[in-house]
């Protein structure tokens, strides 16, 4: 049961695609950008920051300014500074699951799509299993037993977030497997391990791309949303939790919640923009 | 649908049920510190750990604890919350109808005004309301449940004054019978709207893609031809196909519904299970935490076995086929 949209894309030799035919559509452009920003933002924005997240800087409940351009909290500290850490925070998360995402959902795909029989059966089930899974409440349960860090998260999030990039795949794989190319592989005797490197994972890259995307941008709101609930790690400075302490000023201060929330909104639009274009690419235009 | 597909899919959420204890089971014999911990809580005494060991059988052989573990559960036995001394699943029961009533709520709203929504934008595809839909809904969906929540709060609640800030009722009156009911409505409005928003976006996308696919195809053309209406086109021959994977979406996202319910109790003040959650987390009350993982994850497999059997009776190729 999917629990994101993902359309069906067709199974077609590789090479074709290009970045140039997403980047040409406006939804990929826009995306990139987005994702670019948000990247950037969180890789090089901490060192760039003017101020540390912790240092009191300004005045109490400054408006954003030029010199504090998202203004700053009840104790003067410098809210951009802050969203920048925490993008940081996002993007090492949002990493780690998609790492860990690839590596299971793959392996699982391409083994089950390929090797069918019961070992399908086997890793099907499974699947479905961890998909039934609520994610968000297992974090939780994991967080409420192993104490809040990033590490915890990272695991249970990536653990429990790759059923449907592996069902994708296997699809993936088990309308390649009976095409010619992959025949003539057969037939030229090479290795199951070497089709499926060769031959099979380039061609299912491209749907594979869409799905880990829209995944990392579910990832993003739910590692916001745990935050937000005072469950991250208290030793970093997440988006999420800055949105909740903004919450408790918000008659006074609306620029304290809003922007930690807004860069969610655009690292999470920037990711679906993309996953959207590179599915039109595919040819399934909508 | 048949009977025997039927009784088939239930005898499969047994399984589910079984690994979904054994995922919590491992949970707690993998935390960190002594297994009593994860299932008495961080606040007990010696003696009080004691008869927990032994209520578990914690000296015995893990399969026989597993085996111990699951006929407590089965007894719906979810072990005692050490912060109220009660037992943990009539802790979490006493909050499940404040967060039922915002979690269904929304799922209804949400439906209709997805379905709604896009149809709007797969009327007309390509014009001016179907890209103003399709917008909001991008941008909706990307959009995190509390700040939904705190943009309403600040314009209609605070700025506007039209709604309550927070709470499910109004502390300083006494409200019984119709009054009560208006009250919690109004007190409703705001969690329901921030809580749907995603769920509108959601349903409305795969609505509209699901129209365009269907707008396209021979029966719909036949029934063109055969002179039926746009609206009768649309509805019985394109909605009915279109909803199959609107069907399998709201179901496969109630566990986010859920988890947004848990966020918007939090930005709204509501009395549901999320303020109970994460005050369980954070005294460390493992019981009430495990006993609202299973109540969640049994209510997600619940909703997917009436999703697929709702699938199968909307849909008549699996239904004759």
């Amino acid at each position: 049961m999917a629990d994101v949209p993902v359309p069906e894309l067709t199974g077609r030799p590789a090479h074709h695609q290009s970045w140039t035919a997403v980047l040409a559509r406006p939804a990929g452009a826009i995306g990139a950008f987005l994702v670019l920003v948000v990247v950037v933002g969180g890789i090089i924005g901490p060192w760039v920051a003017p101020n540390d997240p912790f240092s009191v800087d300004g005045p109490s409940l400054a408006k954003p300014s030029l010199s504090f351009p998202m203004g700053t909290d009840a104790l003067g500290r410098d809210a951009f500074s802050g969203v920048l850490h925490g993008l940081r925070t996002t993007l090492f998360v949002a990493g780690g699951v998609a790492a860990i995402v690839v590596v299971v959902g793959m392996s699982v795909g391409l083994a089950a799509g390929y090797r069918a029989g019961w070992l399908d059966q086997v890793l099907m089930r499974s699947t479905e299993f961890v998909q039934v899974l609520p994610r968000f409440f297992l974090a939780i349960v994991v967080i409420a037993m192993f104490g809040p860090g990033l590490r915890q998260l990272v695991l249970v999030l990536g653990l429990s977030s790759w059923p449907l990039l592996a069902r994708v795949v296997r699809a993936e794989t088990l309308s390649l497997r009976e095409r010619e190319f992959i025949e003539a592989a057969r037939a030229d005797g090479s290795s199951p391990l070497r089709i499926i490197l060769r031959e099979l994972l380039p061609n299912v890259v491209p749907s594979a791309v869409v799905v880990v995307g829209l995944l990392v941008a579910q990832v993003m709101l739910i590692e916001a949303s745990l935050g937000f609930l005072g469950l991250g790690d208290p030793n970093v400075v997440s988006l999420g939790s800055l949105a909740s302490e903004g919450q408790d000023f918000i008659r006074v201060a609306w620029w304290l919640a809003f922007f930690p929330g807004l860069a969610i909104v655009v690292a999470v639009l920037g990711l679906n923009l993309l996953a959207d274009a590179v599915t039109g690419s595919l040819g399934g235009g909508r | 649908m048949t009977t025997r597909y039927a009784v088939w899919r239930l005898l499969q959420v047994l399984p589910t049920c079984a690994g979904i204890l054994l995922v919590g089971f491992l949970l707690i014999h993998a935390a960190p510190g002594d297994p009593v911990l994860a299932l008495a809580g961080d606040g007990g005494d010696e003696a009080y750990y004691e008869r927990v060991r032994n209520k578990f059988g914690l000296d015995q052989p893990l399969v026989v604890q597993l085996g111990t573990y699951v006929a407590n559960v089965i007894r719906g036995d979810l072990g005692t919350s050490y912060t109220s001394g009660r037992p943990a699943l009539d802790v979490v029961f006493e909050r499940v109808p404040a967060t039922l009533l915002l979690t269904a709520t929304a799922l209804a709203l949400s439906t209709f005004l997805g379905l709604a929504a896009g149809i709007a934008a797969a009327a007309r595809p390509h014009g001016a309301r179907d890209a103003l839909i399709s917008a909001t809904s991008l941008g909706l969906y990307a959009t995190p449940v509390f700040l939904v929540g705190q943009l309403m709060m600040l314009l209609f609640a605070l700025r506007m004054g039209w709604f309550p800030v927070q709470g499910m009722t109004t502390a300083r009156e006494n409200y019984t019978g119709l009054t009560h009911v208006a009250d919690v409505a109004h007190h409703l409005v705001l969690p329901v709207i921030a809580l749907a928003a995603q769920e509108i976006a959601a349903v409305a996308r795969l609505t509209r893609s699901g129209l365009l696919d269907e707008l396209g195809r021979d029966h719909v053309r036949t029934a063109r031809a055969k002179g039926a209406g746009e609206v009768r086109v649309m509805v019985k021959h394109a909605l009915r196909r279109a909803m199959l994977p609107v069907v399998t979406l709201v179901g496969g996202r109630v566990g986010q519904l859920v988890a947004g319910t848990i966020v918007v109790e939090a930005v709204f003040s509501w009395p549901g299970v999320g303020g109970l959650m994460v005050s369980s987390v954070q005294a460390r009350d493992t019981p009430i935490v495990l006993a609202l993982f299973f109540v969640i994850a049994m209510t997600v497999v619940l909703a997917n076995l009436l999703t697929d059997l709702a699938y199968r009776w909307l849909d008549p190729r699996v239904r004759y086929g």
